[in-house]
């Protein structure tokens, strides 16, 4: 039930944002969230951002992955 | 960048699993391995990608307390229902609380009896409908951990400022880290290693758990719900034993700050208190729910008697699976009386539950064989 998703804030009103989710656009509450913007992701759960999602966070965990990869040999490659 | 498949990739998780093999060959003793997933999340994905058969043998993965459906109390849909019937409220609902039992009846049963359930998708949904029959007293289930309850504790809120006084919570929220002590304390299976609920993280941080590393010596990590997520928690674990140093690792700082999120945490304390709450399976737990604040107490119904335990079905074993002590193939409802179509128990109930996601992709754990 702790279920959250990852979308991106297309339009801003107030407490309520849209944000885009698997081709539909729905409305959310922001009250949750400190400075949110248009073209921020954030998780969604519940009717409600409960966080911004960290692009660098990541893409660091991302570069780890691919660490892993290159340490196991020059064949793999991490699909990015 | 959408933040989903990109932590989906096989190779990786190939890759990861390997990795956790060879840190399992270090161990400087030979042993099995018990980590313990605690949110009903975590088991749906587990399952889901079968992360079992990528595992090394010794390293045995356990379900939880951490499905808020599978352990809410029969006496809170009993309550429920008392107050759709004799008041004749608007019970609003998340889908998921839908379908579990009371100690008589669910709330699917009681439609059919006449009482007014709504499932919503949101807390603010429910207020949406007392806005729109302000004769009528709509009572939200607030159920869930502290990834829902700032959701509630910001609709009651928004209920104040709109006006709308016929809108009432019945709080069976439920806190994590009193519950994994209340876990740890009995006598039950000795745990390794926690993967520690992502989302939750999200509002609390990781500080809360540091006891469960630096009391119990059990390795604990917060992370997400994609397969490289849960193998990089995994690996996470399996590395702590080896350098013999438990701690609260995170591997979902995309999502979860080490502090959570202040904002959320502030709302929660603004609404809510601690207090007392049964939990199926766990019993009463002291301070692990949240009750309304006498100052939103217009917003609020009297919760269940904390101290009166949830009613099993005499033969289900979901008090036994909550904690670990048993998979779910051992209970011998299990597939036969007990099925999602025709659930006996809550953690049949929800499609989170270790139960449900056990029947719906099959048996595929180690360590039961």
């Amino acid at each position: 039930m702790c279920w959250a998703v990852p979308a991106k804030i297309v339009e801003i009103d107030g407490d309520v944002g849209k944000v885009e989710l698997s081709g539909t656009s729905r409305q959310v509450g922001l009250q949750l969230i400190a400075d949110p913007h248009v073209g921020d992701y954030v998780l969604i759960h519940a009717g409600f951002a409960i966080q911004k999602v960290d692009e660098e966070e990541a893409h660091k965990t991302l570069d780890l992955l691919a660490e892993m990869f290159e340490a196991a040999g020059p064949n793999h490659e991490v699909r990015r | 960048m959408k933040f989903v498949d990109e932590f989906r990739n096989i190779e990786a998780a190939r890759e990861l699993a390997a990795g956790i093999g060879r840190a399992v060959d270090s161990l400087p003793d030979a042993r099995r391995l018990r980590f313990m997933e605690v949110c009903g999340g975590h088991t749906m994905a587990i399952h889901r990608f079968g992360i079992p058969h990528l595992l090394p043998d010794v390293v045995e993965l356990l379900s939880g307390p951490g499905c808020p459906v599978c352990v809410t109390p029969t006496t809170y849909l009993d309550r429920a229902l008392e107050l759709g019937r004799r008041d004749g409220a608007v019970l609003a609902t998340f889908g998921d609380l839908y379908r579990v039992p009371g100690s008589q009846s669910s709330l699917e049963d009681a439609v059919a009896d006449g009482l007014d359930v709504r499932v919503v998708y949101s807390a603010t949904d429910a207020v949406q409908i007392a806005l729109e029959a302000p004769e009528r007293e709509v009572i939200f289930l607030a159920i869930g951990f502290e990834t829902t309850a700032p959701g509630t504790a910001a609709t009651i809120r928004q209920a104040r400022a709109e006006g709308a006084g016929n809108f009432r919570v019945l709080s069976g929220h439920k806190t994590m880290p009193p519950a994994l002590k209340a876990l740890v304390d009995s006598p039950s299976v000795a745990l390794d290693g926690l993967i520690l609920p992502g989302h939750v993280s999200t509002i609390i941080g990781t500080e809360p758990y540091e006891f469960l590393a630096r009391d119990y010596g059990i390795a604990c990590c917060v992370t997400g719900f994609e397969p490289t997520d849960v193998l990089l928690g995994i690996l996470s674990l399996v590395r702590q034993l080896v350098e013999g140093k438990p701690r609260v690792d995170n591997q979902y700082r995309r999502a979860a700050r080490d502090a959570g999120n202040p904002l959320a945490r502030d709302a929660v304390a603004e609404v809510f208190e601690p207090a007392d709450s049964q939990w199926r399976g766990l019993g009463m737990i002291p301070a692990s729910g949240l009750a309304v604040r006498a100052e939103w107490q217009e917003h609020s119904v009297d919760p269940p008697d904390p101290d009166v335990p949830s009613q099993e079905h005499e033969v289900c074993r979901c008090t036994e699976v909550l904690r670990g002590l048993v998979r779910p193939v051992e209970c011998p409802l299990f597939g036969k009386a007990c099925t999602p179509d025709s659930p006996v128990g809550a953690c049949m109930v929800s499609s989170e539950g270790a139960c449900a996601a056990s029947y719906k992709y099959g048996e595929a754990r180690r360590g039961h064989d």
